[in-house]
């Protein structure tokens, strides 16, 4: 119930967004503000009072929906989407504060599509139906889709479009895999879109789901549908554009849960329920043993060196963002107790630390509106606040130890060590090179002689420290505590791992 | 159970023969009303339409325990399927008369035989849904083809409507005349026209040697001319686009609704209950050549549908590729695939209808049927704007809307039967029509209307109208009653 409140509610804001009139903007804000934090504070209240003893699936809700077609309103949450719907309604009401100023038209329409795109995430998050899962993966498109295009810049229409199509590439091919589980799942009247369901019979040995053929196919094919949200390296060219042309919030709810709904689905679905096609692409052996650590590879060291060319800084974060992804990959690959831990970890990490640049670019974006990297320099007199707030987050992306990037990094490459060792010595370089490119940017901008165009430039204002103050104490605490994140999910890294290991 | 006699076949014939008296009435009343702006017919058709409706209700109920009957001593077929046809054709032609009210470029004087013909046209195909003789399905077809080429051709003043009639006959008269053929063929070959009995015969014909696989084939081939002709199939949608850009937008939307939904419902019938048996597909691969024509007809609609700058050609090409889609439950055989044609053809009624709507309207106060007129409507129009996203989405397939949920049984039931190669054909079709609609979107949403900026002004009407398509195109997915369709199939599947 708490859970279902905490989905629909941010539909219910939609739909009072939607009948106020145009002309009460600030009005308008306070209600979208309102119908975030409720989600906030039930993510919190979720957070604290998840058994962590028992572990398993909570606060489930089983209906029937569609029941000719034996489609379940199954919802519920475990320790891993516990942890990223707390990410999710965290980025909810910084996201509406980040647009309170700088969203300039259409303001109504602006805040009900973001509550929309929320009750699409946090759906997604909790959904324990297959089919009901797809609903509110496909569901953030649409939003998303609008609030590149009319709120973006200048190429915001190629943006948007580009964004919409290659994730309905992915999602088609996510689809027929759906299907094709759903179809063998048992006879015609005993088929299932249950998750929890069809894990248990993808384990059984006999079953149709069983078959390593099958899973390799489906496996295959959900991997296409997420490894387009990730990105992974070759579905990954929508992401710099779409960041480039998204507004700051958008970039930060698309870099901060977007892509995280891709590895969520990588975990959920491709390794708990066909182990055996993973199996196939992680064991190791020859080139299809490799191709995921492999991928998770190219996505690291590709992502950092693109990221290193970069003069934009937005388009700089992108791609230190495909990079950073890359580490959730490699890590996944290793699926074993480190990797995994490491891998998720970094999920949520990458989900704050990005946020948070975007967040800073946006800041910087307002004031001098271009984000040339070489067009600054010497920013560090003029803004000291926000030179501060900005190195901290650097440092946390860069993975600078004490800081939560580091975590999630160092036990991801400890994991893949253990399985793909050459692979893993190479993905360092990019973290060398994260480090480049992110000092090379600090001592552009900040460094050096202050270019006069910018002396009257503004220290960033309490409203813009407000968004940036929790995401950086999170990045602190995560740094020296990652036990904090790390116990949530515990149970649920043994579970998945009993499961992969069963085979 | 017998074929009932003519006599007593009329009181079951009752919805036909309602039609019938309306559109007389209608003729009639026009001579009398002589104010050249009363709408006095258009209301008596739609009363005309209510009636019908009731009649059917009548009809379908009171058979009950009598099970499916047989009229005119085995001419027309009474049963769940024609009954679902017949409901669905009358919410389209209701529809398309209130279109017609809204419409400003249908000609004031032409009133009475506009809405007569619209009766007519539901008259056949009441019947195309529910022939069973080969003499019956042809006089059926010809009955909508002959109204909707004078309907097509209704603007007098507009040359491209004219081009559009002339266009569509002389397609038609090709395509009817090699469905003749066809038909007098199987005639030939069974000596009967009773279609439960042109199976068997031919599988014994067949089995014997007597008539080769290949005579056969051609028959079903000359005969798919027709059908694949009203429901706008490759190779024979040629002539589909020129029409539906030169018809007035009502008959526009009613052609591409209910000529393909009563299309679908000739093809079920012929091919299900005529050609379904395990023995004569084995001698003739008639479901394969149909995936083939399946698999074409969507990837040819979507992408000459892409670069469309005209929204009622765009519209044209869309439903073509909307047929494609259709076409995979036809060549399932089985009460997944009908369940599943029949569900997508009521989501289609109302996503297309609802479409085709926000063309009249904008057609009427923009006065373009370009892409290009449609920018900057968000800020001009911004409930009609997102009535018509809602409604494009739906389209193109993307949940939460009724389209996805119509896509996804479609799906389902060609996966079912093992068609790998056909569900990814059609599901990237689907990826390739978003990137049309989304022009449209693009235009209304991302681009400025340019000098004109003051806001359209719609009634009330309009927009409770407006929601009757939109609140299906939402909803329909999420109830439960309409995922039963499977079993109203069950009257025309073969008997194996």
């Amino acid at each position: 119930m708490l859970l279902s409140l905490m989905i629909f509610i941010p539909l219910l804001g939609m739909v009072a967004v939607l009948l106020l009139p145009r002309e009460s903007e600030e009005l308008i804000k306070r209600v979208a503000l309102l119908f975030t934090l409720i989600p906030l504070a039930l993510a919190v209240y979720l957070f604290i009072s998840y058994d962590r003893s028992n572990g398993g699936t909570q606060y489930a809700v089983n209906a029937p929906w569609i029941p000719a077609f034996n489609i379940q309103y199954h919802i519920g949450i475990d320790g891993l989407s516990v942890t990223l719907l707390l990410l999710t309604a965290l980025l909810g009401p910084i996201c509406v504060i980040a647009s309170w100023r700088n969203i300039e038209k259409g303001i109504k329409a602006y805040m009900a599509l973001f509550l929309l795109l929320e009750t699409g995430m946090i759906g997604f998050f909790a959904a324990l139906d297959l089919f009901l899962f797809y609903v509110f993966f496909e569901l953030t498109l649409l939003p998303m889709y609008f609030l590149i295009g009319v709120w973006g810049g200048p190429r915001r229409e190629y943006a948007a479009i580009k964004f919409f199509l290659y994730t309905l590439f992915g999602s088609v091919l996510m689809l027929v895999a759906m299907i094709a589980v759903y179809l063998n799942s048992g006879d015609p009247g005993a088929r299932t879109f249950d998750i929890p369901t069809l894990i248990t019979l993808a384990a059984t040995a006999g079953h149709a789901l069983n078959d390593l053929n099958f899973q390799i196919w489906v496996f295959l094919g959900f991997f296409i549908g997420f490894a387009v949200k990730v990105p992974i390296f070759p579905f990954h060219t929508w992401l710099p554009d779409a960041h480039v042309e998204a507004p700051t919030a958008i970039s930060v709810i698309l870099a901060g849960i977007l892509l995280k709904m891709g590895t969520y689905g990588l975990v959920r679905i491709n390794m708990a329920m066909f182990p055996q096609g993973l199996d196939h692409f992680t064991n190791g052996v020859g080139f299809w043993g490799n191709s995921l650590a492999l991928l998770g590879f190219i996505n690291i060291v590709y992502g950092s060196f693109c990221a290193l060319a970069q003069t934009d800084f937005k388009k700089l974060v992108a791609y230190s963002s495909i990079g950073h992804m890359g580490f959730v990959i490699l890590g996944l690959a290793a699926r074993n107790d480190s990797g995994i831990t490491g891998a998720i970890l970094q999920m949520f990490n990458h989900g704050v630390i990005s946020a948070m640049l975007f967040l800073l670019v946006g800041v910087l974006y307002d004031r001098a509106h271009h984000r040339e990297i070489n067009g600054f320099g010497g920013l560090g007199t003029r803004m000291p606040i926000y030179t501060g707030i900005t190195t901290l987050a650097f440092m946390a992306s860069l993975g600078l130890p004490g800081l939560s990037g580091f975590v999630g990094e160092a036990l991801s490459l400890l994991g893949a060590y253990d399985k793909f060792k050459l692979l893993t010595i190479l993905s360092t370089i990019g973290i060398v090179v994260g480090a480049a490119y992110f000092l090379w940017t600090l001592q552009r901008v900040f460094l050096g002689t202050l270019n006069p165009k910018y002396e009257a430039l503004p220290e960033i204002n309490g409203r813009e420290i407000l968004t940036l103050v929790p995401l950086g104490i999170l990045t602190i605490v995560l740094g020296v505590w990652p036990n904090f994140a790390i116990d949530m999910f515990r149970e649920s890294v043994t579970n998945l791992i009993d499961v992969i290991q069963a085979i | 159970m017998q074929p009932l006699s003519n006599i007593k076949s009329l009181l079951y014939f009752s919805p036909e023969i309602l039609l019938v008296i309306f559109a007389v009435a209608v003729v009639l009343l026009d001579l009398i009303v002589k104010d050249r702006e009363s709408v006095a017919v258009a209301y008596i058709s739609l009363v005309g339409c209510l009636c019908t409706f009731a009649a059917v209700l009548f009809t379908h109920f009171s058979f009950g325990d009598e099970g499916p009957v047989s009229l005119f001593l085995g001419m027309v077929r009474l049963d769940v399927f024609s009954s679902f046809f017949k409901v669905l054709l009358l919410l389209a032609t209701a529809a398309t008369i209130l279109f017609s009210l809204r419409s400003e470029e249908l000609d004031a004087r032409l009133k009475g035989e506009y809405y007569a013909l619209l009766l007519a046209i539901t008259l056949g195909m009441f019947l195309m849904a529910s022939s069973t003789n080969l003499l019956m399905i042809f006089i059926s077809l010809e009955t909508v083809s002959l109204t909707s080429y004078i309907l097509a051709g209704f603007l007098t003043h507009s040359p491209r409507s004219s081009e559009a009639a002339f266009k569509y006959i002389t397609y038609g008269a090709v395509a009817s005349g090699t469905m003749l053929f066809g038909l007098s063929l199987l005639f030939g070959m069974t000596g009967t026209g009773d279609l439960a009995q042109i199976g068997g015969r031919l599988t014994e014909l067949l089995a014997s040697g007597e008539v080769a696989p290949l005579a056969v084939l051609i028959a079903i081939t000359f005969v798919l001319a027709g059908v694949g002709y009203k429901i706008a199939s490759v190779p024979f949608h040629m002539w589909s686009p020129d029409v539906y850009e030169g018809a007035p937008i009502p008959i526009t939307a009613f052609l591409s609704v209910a000529s393909k939904s009563a299309g679908f419902a000739l093809f079920i019938r012929f091919f299900y209950a005529g050609f379904g048996n395990t023995e004569l597909m084995q001698a003739v691969d008639w479901p394969f050549m149909l995936a083939i024509v399946s698999a074409l007809t969507m990837t040819v609609g979507n992408l000459a549908a892409l670069p469309q700058q005209n929204v009622k050609r765009l519209l044209a090409y869309s439903s073509i590729a909307h047929g494609g889609y259709l076409l995979m439950g036809g060549v399932l055989l089985t009460s997944q695939g009908v369940g599943a044609i029949l569900f997508y053809l009521v989501v289609y009624l109302f996503m297309n209808l609802g479409a085709f709507y926000v063309v009249v309207l904008i057609a009427n106060e923009v006065g373009s049927e370009m892409v290009d007129g449609y920018r900057g409507l968000s800020s001009r129009a911004p409930l009609v704007a997102w009535a018509m996203v809602i409604f494009l989405v739906s389209l193109a397939g993307i949940p939460p809307f009724a389209g996805f949920f119509g896509k996804w049984i479609l799906f389902t039931a060609v996966l079912e039967q093992g068609y790998y190669w056909l569900a990814l054909v059609g599901l990237l079709n689907s990826v390739v029509s978003l990137y049309y609609y989304a022009r449209i979107v693009k235009a209304m949403f991302f681009e400025d209307a340019g000098e004109e900026t003051e806001s359209v002004p719609f009634s009330t009407g309009t927009f409770a109208l407006l929601s009757v398509f939109v609140i299906p195109t939402i909803f329909i997915g999420f109830i439960n009653i309409f995922y039963t369709f499977s079993n109203i199939s069950a009257s025309v599947m073969p008997i194996q």
